[in-house]
């Protein structure tokens, strides 16, 4: 074939494009939407909790997954240093995955259990109260502001509609669940669940 | 993966790869002649012609080159579907294999260190450099650094201890964790703001910084009915359920009166996460002899 012919068809060179750059999608990306270990929860997984939810959305609200990542990769470095690697079981029931890609602060996908609610707390208050050469922000409006509970409901049904198994009973009392409590309640409720399904070490 | 996809996979990437092959071949085929000629590709535009030179010589091969090693690449690893590659590797093997040789290499001082009894290991001087160092990983976050603690994390240093300072003691707090809770007013649930003030006096006053006599006067008839349960008759507290002497002027909690009496009518809730689920039994062993020479 001659190139000219490629290169005085724009739609023809258009069509050549998206099949080369369709290329590493339908080999790498396509197979994965059918593949039983991405798509099956690890035994024990459940949904978030109403509101667990909306402290990820509060976590997503305020940018934690910018500086922290939630997946711990197969290398001992970091399993010495946070537990058993992440496996794709782990994260059926997350959509959007916040699995990040910038590693400012240390990983949090089994950050669940491992300081107290107190700790966790006062460290969102202040890091540096607690942890004198922290650059983390303070979130200390976390501490003044109620979770809007208008939005609960509404936000599990549509994790529903994406395929995240959450029960009629749920949605109807997921208002109630979230209704008076801070968002730091939140936030921490969703921080303390990180990762606890896989509980044994590495 | 199934059959279906597996084959999917091979077929794209291989077709790919070939795909790059052909183009670079049929795209050089009307050059015969690897010299640089004046020849162009004919079209001129705003008088702005193209020179029809093929590619360099260094170039065309490192093309065939990158082929060459993506084939070589998907012999030896997995790439091609359900072929596990001639290496047979997976992220799960390199890790196991890094692990196996840390085992190899660290092993065995664990072990001998895990069967050490914690008196003599808080004696020996590697054994407390690993704990210092698991201790800066797993619980200086709290306890600081220098394991001094801060208000709601206790110091491990001033040998005063909620749940027992003895190794078994220790070792159990690292294992099992500890919940500790103190109901707000104590089992008094209906104490006055006045009898608050009285019992928060009374407790000032085992410090002596009591700044009512009177008030600690009538505080210890409050103490006896809403505190003694979990802190003794003297005070003294009781280390099997954590509730804290709170004669010896140590404080979890701030020393003042403003923070007592936060104390008293909030109550303190307050949790020492389990690490044994986290940490081998090794490694715990390891960290109660670093905290036990903390004050022995």
């Amino acid at each position: 074939m001659k190139h000219d012919i490629v290169e005085k068809n724009i739609g023809l060179m258009i069509v050549f494009i998206m099949l080369t750059i369709s290329g590493g999608f339908l080999a790498e990306v396509l197979p994965l939407f059918f593949l039983k270990e991405v798509n099956e929860p690890i035994e024990g997984l459940e949904p978030l909790s109403a509101l667990e939810l909306e402290g990820r959305d509060i976590y997503i609200r305020e940018g934690c997954h910018v500086c922290h990542t939630q997946q711990i990769r197969p290398f001992r470095a970091e399993t010495e240093r946070y537990g058993h690697y992440s496996v794709a079981g782990e994260f059926v029931y997350d959509r959007p995955f916040l699995w990040g890609s910038k590693r400012t602060g240390p990983d949090l996908a089994r950050v669940g259990g491992r300081y107290s609610d107190a700790w966790q707390r006062q460290h969102l208050y202040n890091p540096r109260s607690v942890v004198p050469e922290s650059n983390m922000p303070a979130f200390p409006w976390l501490f003044e502001d109620y979770v809007n509970h208008q939005g609960t409901a509404a936000k599990l049904s549509a994790m529903k509609t994406l395929g995240v198994p959450y029960t009629e009973d749920q949605i109807a009392s997921a208002a109630d669940d979230v209704d008076g409590k801070f968002e730091i309640e939140a936030l921490v409720a969703y921080l303390q669940q990180l990762g606890t399904v896989i509980s044994d070490r590495r | 993966m199934s059959t279906f996809w597996s084959i999917w996979v091979s077929v794209i990437t291989l077709g790919t790869i070939f795909g790059c092959w052909w183009l670079l071949l049929a795209t050089r085929k009307g050059q015969t002649s690897d010299a640089e000629t004046e020849r162009t590709t004919g079209h001129s535009f705003d008088g702005i012609e193209e020179y029809d030179n093929p590619l360099p010589k260094w170039w065309f091969y490192l093309f065939v080159a990158t082929c060459v090693f993506s084939l070589g690449y998907l012999a030896l690893y997995p790439g091609l579907g359900n072929y596990n590659g001639l290496l047979n590797w997976t992220s799960t093997n390199q890790w196991e294999a890094e692990v196996a040789a840390a085992d190899e290499k660290y092993g065995e001082i664990y072990a001998q260190y895990g069967q050490t009894p914690v008196p003599e290991l808080a004696k020996t001087d590697d054994a407390l450099k690993i704990g210092q160092r698991l201790f800066a990983n797993n619980c200086a976050v709290c306890h600081g650094s220098a394991a001094r603690g801060q208000v709601g994390f206790p110091n491990l240093t001033d040998n005063d201890w909620l749940y027992g300072g003895t190794p078994d003691a220790i070792l159990a707090t690292l294992h099992n964790g500890r919940m500790g809770n103190m109901p707000a007013k104590g089992v008094m649930p209906n104490m006055t703001s006045e009898q608050v003030d009285q019992v928060v006096n009374y407790v000032l006053s085992f410090s002596g910084r009591e700044k009512d006599a009177a008030a600690a006067e009538a505080g210890k008839a409050v103490f006896a009915q809403g505190c003694v349960a979990c802190h003794g008759p003297e005070a003294k507290g009781n280390q099997a359920i954590g509730a804290p002497n709170l004669t010896d002027n140590v404080w979890l909690y701030g020393s003042t009166y403003k923070w007592i009496r936060e104390t008293v009518v909030n109550g303190r809730q307050n949790q020492m996460p389990a690490q044994g689920g986290r940490l081998s039994e090794d490694q715990i062993q390891i960290l109660a002899a670093y905290v036990y020479s903390l004050s022995n």
